[in-house]
């Protein structure tokens, strides 16, 4: 399991290599990547800035990871997420499970992102035409996170 | 008690602060005591750290509530909701 934290940006075909290196069991691997839109809540976005909390954001993402190896039987997993500057199009975010069949990774993938978005400390701000502001949660977020609630709690 | 105290985002520029050392009277004990202490600055600090204000927070880099018991050197920390990914 691997957690980074970076402003560099990341090839995904590199990452993919590396989480598959020496590991014939795998037979299934998804991957998610989210990347900067132009556009948000009706304002073009010029740039944005990633900020985080050191320290914490790396507690969260591996507690994420470990939630999700604990309920999924996957091999592995990676998350890299970048902070500081952006630009329309670049890549923010990748998360990629390895898994010995296809449904165990998909849903790993899907619950990591979705839980990245809700309990990770990163903020982002949007240089738009009206100024900077900071983007507001989205409630659809939380509903996400909400088809993954366990009967037990 | 001494503490540290840590600001995020949008809590991180309307206080103008990020980060601060900050002595404790003996009656605040929980996460919820030290933001309810913080606002008796008044001004920003009573806006932004209002009850009802849609706030996480942290203990020891964990997301955490008010009820949050406390320690000497402990680290708090504010910021709105998250936004990452």
């Amino acid at each position: 399991m691997t957690i980074r934290v970076q402003t560099e940006d990341f090839d995904l075909s590199h990452e993919v290599a590396a989480l598959r290196a020496g590991s014939p069991q795998v037979g299934a691997v998804v991957t998610f990547i989210g990347t900067v839109r132009d556009i948000n809540d009706g304002s073009t976005v010029a740039e944005m800035e990633l900020e985080h909390y050191p320290g914490m954001t790396e507690k969260a993402l591996q507690d994420i990871v470990e939630q999700a190896k604990s309920r999924w039987n996957i091999y592995d997993a990676l998350v890299i997420h970048r902070v500081g500057p952006l630009l329309p199009k670049d890549q923010i975010v990748l998360v990629a499970v390895t898994s010995a069949h296809r449904g165990e990774a998909f849903d790993a993938c899907e619950f990591i992102i979705d839980y990245l978005k809700t309990q990770a400390p990163f903020w982002k701000k949007e240089q738009t035409p009206q100024g900077a502001r900071w983007v507001d949660a989205r409630s659809t977020d939380d509903e996400a996170l909400a088809k993954w609630a366990q009967p037990d709690g | 008690m001494n503490i540290e105290l840590r600001f995020f985002a949008s809590v991180r520029e309307a206080l103008g602060v990020s980060q601060e050392k900050v002595s404790l009277p003996a009656h605040v004990v929980t996460v919820g005591d030290v933001r309810a202490f913080l606002r008796e600055r008044g001004g920003k600090w009573a806006e932004v750290l209002a009850e009802g204000k849609s706030l996480r927070m942290a203990y020891d880099q964990q997301m955490t509530d008010a009820a949050t018991p406390i320690r000497e050197g402990g680290e708090v920390a504010f910021f709105p909701p998250v936004t990452g990914g």
